[in-house]
């Protein structure tokens, strides 16, 4: 055995180091582990700072000695490798090290360990921890809003069916799959209409529901035997032709009654709220923000300058102001430039408002995907006598739309996190029906408890919707 | 010219449309103010407007115009941009850096904050620091003093504040050490170009910087003083700090999640931005003898700002214009202020949504262009 010189580990004396900085890192780390989980203070005796610094110490110079290079042993390698690379480095592992078992005791006892779960009353809540009793009280109000008790299956229901209906697109076999488009484009988000404004809203029959799926169903029927050339234009135009002609035509008005769905209560707007409503409005916004956005795209890059101005003057004005402005203007401004007897819903007016701001920043998206693409794709679909829609719609837009996907991922995502900006007009997602909830005098004090619910909820959805467009992006990949 | 007909029909069609949209909403405007008997002007902006603000860095109070009213909104909303600015672009600019770190334990824990922060609506964070997290600050008596001088009490956060004797010469010291900075600079350039020679600029800047001022001190009669915040007793049970500076909980609150938020999307521009300066790039500038330090300031600095500038810009954008969400906790900001309590109170809706509108698009358009004009400097001069 060579001399130990302690201030250069080395390999020669290996054993000794590992065992000699391993223990002290052991120490440092149990005294911090003791001290937060059963606040015993080994370093008690220690004046107050040393006492407070020590394991900070003891852990630094226990990873100098374990800083060996090519030790031979792998496992040592990786840590230094990983956490223990040079002096600076093993700080600030040591510090993170120290706040994640310094953080984990608080933390868990006020999540689970002293938390409240059983019971309906505030009474139960009298420990130090979380009342998720609170959010279990009110988890109605936080789902559903003002929405009636009674009613609430409506909402569940409707949700239900939405999604089942959208799934289809996984189901599809390949000879329905060229389809998909024009069914997630107008007809999905058309039922989606009618089950919202049937179901949940309970409205007044003008927009026939049965007539709507007689002529969906019929149409589609009748799709099988027209030439593949006119489909687009036959489902383009025959399914309101249909729908038109079976309301005002066929059927009179004793008929009516027989498509009426009877018993269902009007719900108006003012009374949805929470999670359900943050889901209806981020639905339609992204449905309606989607084509404006990519006609302002184009209309950027158009070569007709007054289509050019208009599109640059649109997108950087709805760029420039804040969304909280342009929900004040839609519930302040909007109602003075529309003739008195003319009226729109609050929750319409604020889904057009939030749609054309995200469509600003959709455009912009948009465009940057235009102009990634190369000139040779333009040029290659004129040379084969493309016109300028038919050029767009199946050579560039295709490429670029693949190109965006995160771009767009993000504008959406952007989108689900605005929807709580409603409460400017009156509106009550579930954010709002958390700071409704806060103020109940018999349930003050709860706050925190609400906040970390709907953040959890937020983070799932924002999370699941990255991780989504993050295996969209890694499907619709083509290698140039 | 090359002109053509056929070009002409959808431009047209386009502009008719647009035109026909507005002239509809002008004149459904027109009637509708006719009927309500509201007549269209700015001249309420001098009238008296009668309502008081809490937190003002001008002198404001009741009798003061609604065009002060809106300066003073206009003002706490700057106050709160720039603050949240300078924030977020630190810790962005280090969650960033930290994110490529080698040290496995460093590089999860700027990831988490990172996806953590981000995917969680502004608001809900704003209101959890205003109405949770604050809310569990002590009251003023029981506060413990940091460094015996701030007091971080429910009320809010209290600072010592600064009285300056002769502070015109202070700042004028500031402006001749930075001027003397310049033409250093500026002769070290020279010299190095001409002869080769390196003169360690950023020591004598910083010296420069500490001297100066302190002649003023020592010899110009500067001095400075301290107001520490003193607990007073206003009744049986109500305490208030006396003196000094305070800084409301509703500007902590917007401050602190402002930047947290914005500080994981600016994280993500600078981690792109290192992350797209090629590997050679590094080796190239080490072969040819610069130091770690030069290779960073010289080589890969210049390189990934170019990359790093345009989107940082525009989270600074969204932050400032994010600041707008102040109204949701009562921080009096250019939209509650004035789009709240003023239209409240005039109920000239057109006017003030539209003022309110435009300063907003002239801020972001001022910082863009301030951001294109430094990014067009830095930008590669291309042959």
């Amino acid at each position: 055995m060579s001399n130990i010189n302690f201030l250069k580990p080395d390999k020669s004396n290996l054993k000794t180091f590992l065992y000699l900085g391993s223990f002290l890192f052991f120490i440092s780390v149990l005294d911090v582990f003791l001290n937060s989980f059963f606040n015993v203070n080994l370093t008690g005796f220690l004046p107050n700072l040393l006492s407070f610094l020590l394991p900070l110490i003891l852990g630094f110079i226990g990873l100098y000695f374990v800083r060996i290079e090519y030790s031979g042993i792998k496992q040592l390698d990786l840590i230094n490798k990983h956490i223990n690379t040079n002096n600076f480095n093993a700080i600030l592992s040591l510090l993170i090290i120290f706040v994640i078992i310094k953080s984990v005791p608080p933390i868990l006892s006020w999540f689970v360990i002293d938390a409240s779960f059983a019971g309906d009353s505030k009474d139960v809540c009298s420990g130090s921890g979380a009342c998720w009793t609170y959010i279990k009280v009110w988890m109605r109000r936080f789902m559903y809003g003002m929405y009636p008790n009674a009613e609430q299956w409506r909402i569940n229901l409707s949700f239900i069916a939405l999604a089942l209906l959208g799934s289809v697109g996984y189901f599809a076999t390949n000879r329905y799959k060229k389809y998909l488009t024009l069914y997630y484009v107008v007809i999905y988000p058309l039922i989606a209409f009618l089950f919202i404004f049937f179901f949940i809203s309970g409205g007044p029959v003008f927009f026939d529901f049965s007539y709507g799926i007689i002529a969906a169903i019929l149409s589609i029927i009748i799709g099988f035997f027209i030439p593949s050339k006119f489909k687009f234009y036959y489902f383009l135009i025959v399914p309101f032709a249909l729908y038109i002609l079976l309301k005002y035509f066929l059927f009179f008005e004793e008929y009516i009654e027989l498509g009426k769905l009877d018993g269902l209560n009007w719900v108006e707007t003012g009374a949805w709220g929470g999670l359900s409503l943050t889901f209806i409005i981020s639905f339609f916004c992204l449905i309606f923000c989607f084509p404006v956005g990519m006609a302002f795209a184009l209309g950027r890059r158009s070569s007709f300058p007054l289509i050019r101005y208009i599109s640059i003057g649109f997108i950087e004005f709805w760029r420039g102001v804040p969304l909280i402005t342009v929900l004040f203007m839609s519930a302040v401004m909007f109602p003075m430039f529309l003739p008195a007897d003319f009226f729109i819903d609050k929750l319409v007016r604020c889904i057009i408002a939030i749609s054309l701001f995200e469509a600003a920043y959709v455009a912009e998206v948009i465009r940057g995907g235009l102009q990634a693409l190369p000139r040779g794709q333009y040029e290659a679909a004129k040379s084969l006598g493309m016109g300028y829609w038919k050029m767009h719609i199946f050579v560039i837009l295709p490429q670029a739309l693949k190109l965006v996907i995160p771009g767009i991922a993000n504008t959406f995502l952007a989108l689900v996190k605005d929807t709580p900006l409603i409460f400017v007009v009156g509106l009550l997602e579930i954010v709002g029906m958390l700071n409704l909830a806060k103020t109940n005098p018999e349930w003050l004090g709860f706050a925190m408890e609400g906040y970390v619910f709907a953040a959890i909820i937020f983070w799932i959805i924002c999370y699941a919707m990255s991780k989504y467009s993050y295996n969209l992006e890694i499907k619709y990949k083509t290698d140039r | 010219m090359n002109f053509k007909l056929k070009d002409l029909g959808p431009q047209l069609i386009t502009v008719i449309a647009v035109v026909l949209i507005f002239g509809f909403f002008t004149y459904n405007a027109q009637i509708n103010m006719e009927n309500r008997g509201i007549d269209f002007g700015y001249g309420f902006l001098s009238q008296e407007s009668s309502f008081d603000v809490q937190f003002s860095l001008i002198e404001y109070d009741g009798s003061h115009s609604y065009f002060r009213a809106y300066l003073v909104g206009l003002l706490n909303t700057i106050l709160v941009s720039v603050i949240g600015i300078i924030i977020a672009t630190i810790l962005g600019v280090v969650v960033g850096v930290a994110r490529l770190s080698p040290n496995y334990l460093i590089n999860k824990f700027a990831a988490y904050y990172v996806e953590f922060f981000r995917n969680i609506p502004l608001l809900l964070q704003i209101f959890f620091w205003y109405f949770a997290a604050l809310r569990a600050l002590p009251l003023p008596q029981d506060a413990e003093a940091i460094f015996g001088v701030f007091f971080l009490t429910i009320k809010g956060l209290y600072v010592p504040a600064f009285i300056w004797e002769n502070f015109n010469i202070f700042f004028y010291s500031i402006v001749a050490s930075i001027i003397a900075i310049i033409v250093i600079r500026i002769h070290a350039k020279k010299l190095q170009e001409s002869q080769g020679k390196q003169i360690p600029v950023f020591l004598i800047s910083i010296g420069l910087l500490f001297i100066l001022p302190l002649f003023s001190f020592l010899i110009g009669g500067v001095s400075l003083s301290f107001e520490i915040p003193q607990l007073k007793q206003l009744a049986a049970t109500s305490f208030v700090y006396d003196g000094g500076l305070s800084l409301p909980p509703e500007l902590i609150a917007l401050t602190l999640s402002l930047s947290l938020y914005t500080a994981t999307f600016i994280a993500e521009c600078v981690r792109a931005g290192i992350q797209g300066v090629s590997k050679g790039q590094k080796e190239a500038a080490a072969s040819i003898g610069l130091n770690p330090n030069q290779v960073l300031k010289l080589v890969i600095m210049p390189q990934a700002l170019r990359i790093i500038i345009p989107p940082t810009t525009n989270q600074y954008l969204n932050l400032t214009k994010n600041s707008s969400l102040a109204a949701a906790i009562a921080y009096p900001d250019l939209v509650l202020v004035f789009a709240g309590t003023a239209l409240m109170q005039t109920g000239k809706a057109i006017e003030i949504v539209s003022i309110t509108m435009f300063t907003y698009l002239s801020l972001s358009i001022s910082i863009s262009i301030l951001m294109n004009w430094y990014n067009k400097r830095i930008a590669i001069q291309e042959k």
